[in-house]
């Protein structure tokens, strides 16, 4: 299994006012090709900065990250905009669709900053609605669409560029429970298809859907396990 | 180019969702190009109606008349040209096909005339044969004057169509005979119809033969005449406009260092004047524009400021998937200059209906006339704002942390 995800001693400290926040402490972390993670911790624990770094979204103080051969911690933010685009599937708790676009448009976004023609941009946006099953629904603003339908959006947003990782923060946190098996078992089915999720959440009944938990308490990695899946269909 | 289009796309879509907003936005900058069309087209109307009067006296003529200098008028030396100036023209300088003396009423521009119980003041000049040619202005109906109206200073007249109007002549007017001054005038003929000129009139004169008119103003002094000409070549009009210095210099006996009492004046220099004035006129309403497209512009950089913060989160969607920071900056800045291009269009469409409304209310008012370089100008200065004051936001959109704003609520 190649390394998809490989994080070496990463420490992400914040200065406020004179005093240093060691949010991330020392972090090893390796993830391989279609591993189904979920990061869990109690809040102030460094799962969301560990996210974000993971996500490209921030620069890690110390330590090297490499993402999908990609030596990512020394890029400069145009590089890190590039490989967002093309590596990172991110899904929002708050979905954060582009509220004034239709759910197509939304999906068609990321392909924009890669330069994909408007025509091909189209076809596999809808292809991508289709896969969540939201088909008939290209032509809804965001406010005409359930929370579980803007997060099928998002989901759908999230692997039309075909990216190396799924990376989902808190996917179901606005989701009524019905709807949270909904989206989780489309995760379930991406993953049986070979796609490599990563998850942040701090409800244990979803940690118990994945195959490997990983476990954050004060910037540092406390433990990592693989698991059986619990309530996978 | 692809991202360019992309970012056209995007500002537009923006713009169209908050169209009402845009609107109030590109306000400043409407008011300002509207007022500038406005102001320009009604002068620049103006502007190309007279000048094309002066044209229409011939491109290829000449005028000389008196000129006192400020210090010799406080000496009482008045400068004059007299016939004698005329004749010395006419036999020394060739290349002229036809010249005329014009002598205006020496006491006031304005003449009273009166035909039965009407009366009316009018400007009175009398004009040589040629005048009709130099002018390019011919009788409408009845003659011109003849030889024998000059040799034997006949009280005869031509008079324009708003004097037989005033003085309500009976149809045909030739024939009748109008009072001028104490004198008898009979009327030989009408001018045709030049129209009014900044709303006013051009038909409202009388002319005489030169010789009546010497005769009516009395005949014992030498008053101040003007001299028009046509030159037959118009390559050859400066060469003939320096001889005409020379020749009148020798006559009036100026020595090496005194300056000409006189001027030779073309057309073009006589609508310089003028032309001088509508410039003054268009640059100081440029200056006026200049202040409230920077206001305009100020308007848009505060909306778009305020745009931007409130579009915090979707500028931190869209890096999340992968924007690069000149995505953004591209996407702001065009929205920017799109609104200031939009208001400039519309601008130039109210300033356009405003001046052709004002020149259709306003009587006397020639028809309004909108140069393309006005267009294009504040066309251009528009997009120029747009830039300059679009480009603080966008820079603020663009160098925003997209950890923060996708936190942001």
């Amino acid at each position: 299994m190649a390394d998809v995800i490989s994080l070496r001693g990463i420490h992400r400290t914040y200065v406020m006012g004179d005093q240093e926040l060691h949010a991330l402490d020392g972090v090893d972390l390796t993830i391989g090709s279609n591993e189904y993670v979920a990061i869990i911790g109690p809040s102030g624990s460094g799962k969301s900065t560990l996210m974000n770094l993971i996500g490209c979204l921030d620069k890690p103080t110390r330590g090297s990250y490499h993402l999908d051969g990609l030596d990512v911690g020394n890029m400069n933010d145009s590089e890190l905009a590039n490989v967002r685009n093309r590596k990172i599937g991110f899904i929002f708790q708050s979905f954060n669709l582009l509220p004034r676009a239709s759910a197509l448009r939304n999906v068609m976004q990321p392909l924009v900053y890669r330069g994909v023609p408007a025509g091909e941009r189209k076809e596999r946006a809808a292809e991508a609605l289709g896969h969540v099953g939201l088909g008939d629904r290209m032509g809804h603003l965001p406010n005409q669409l359930s929370g579980g339908q803007r997060q099928r959006v998002a989901v759908a947003r999230a692997l039309v560029g075909d990216p190396a990782i799924l990376l989902a923060d808190e996917p179901t946190g606005n989701l009524d429970s019905q709807t949270t098996r909904e989206i989780l078992g489309l995760f379930d089915e991406l993953y049986a298809d070979g796609q490599t999720i990563i998850m942040v959440t701090h409800e244990p009944e979803i940690a118990d859907h994945c195959a490997r938990v990983v476990r954050m308490i004060d910037g540092r990695i406390a433990d990592d396990v693989r698991q059986e899946r619990k309530g996978a269909a | 180019m692809f991202m360019f289009l992309e970012a056209v796309s995007a500002a537009l879509s923006a713009i169209r969702a908050h169209s009402f907003r845009s609107f109030l936005t590109a306000l400043g900058i409407i008011i300002g190009v509207a007022s500038v069309i406005a102001v320009v087209s009604i002068v620049q109307g103006l502007s190309y109606t007279v000048n094309a009067q002066f044209q229409g006296l011939g491109s290829n003529s000449l005028t000389v008349r008196s000129f006192t200098p400020f210090r010799a008028a406080l000496q009482g030396r008045l400068a004059k040209l007299t016939e004698d100036d005329l004749h010395v023209i006419e036999h020394r300088i060739d290349g002229i096909s036809h010249i005329t003396p014009i002598l205006f009423d020496p006491q006031g521009r304005a003449s009273q005339v009166g035909y039965r119980a009407q009366s009316t003041f009018t400007q009175v000049f009398g004009v040589g044969a040629s005048w009709i040619d130099v002018q390019g202005l011919y009788p409408q109906s009845g003659r011109y004057f003849s030889r024998s109206d000059d040799d034997s200073r006949r009280m005869v007249c031509l008079v324009g169509v708003d004097v037989v109007e005033n003085l309500e002549l009976p149809d045909p007017p030739e024939g009748q005979f109008i009072r001028l001054g104490s004198e008898w005038c009979r009327v030989v003929g009408v001018m045709e119809e030049r129209g009014d000129l900044l709303g006013f009139s051009q038909d409202d004169y009388v002319l005489m033969p030169y010789p009546s008119m010497q005769r009516f103003i009395g005949g014992a002094q030498e008053y101040d005449i003007r001299i028009q000409m046509l030159v037959d070549d118009i390559t050859r009009l400066d060469e003939v406009k320096e001889r005409i210095r020379r020749v009148l210099r020798q006559e009036h006996g100026l020595t090496a260092g005194q300056a000409d009492d006189f001027r030779v004046q073309t057309p073009e220099q006589l609508a310089s004047g003028f032309n001088a004035i509508i410039g003054t006129i268009t640059a100081v309403s440029g200056g006026i524009v200049g202040i409230s497209l920077l206001v305009g512009g100020i308007g848009i950089m505060n909306i778009m400021l305020v745009s931007v913060t409130e579009r915090t989160r979707e500028i931190g969607i869209l890096k999340a998937l992968g924007a690069k920071r000149g995505d953004i900056l591209l996407q702001f800045l065009i929205e920017a200059i799109l609104i200031c291009m939009l208001g400039g269009i519309l601008g130039i469409a109210i300033g356009f209906g405003i001046g052709a409304l004002v020149s259709a209310i306003l009587p006397g008012f020639p028809p309004a006339h909108v140069p393309l370089w006005a267009v294009s100008l504040s066309f251009g200065f528009c997009m120029a704002v747009g830039v300059v004051f679009g480009i603080i936001p966008a820079a603020k959109a663009a160098n925003l942390d997209p950890i923060d704003s996708l936190r942001y609520e």
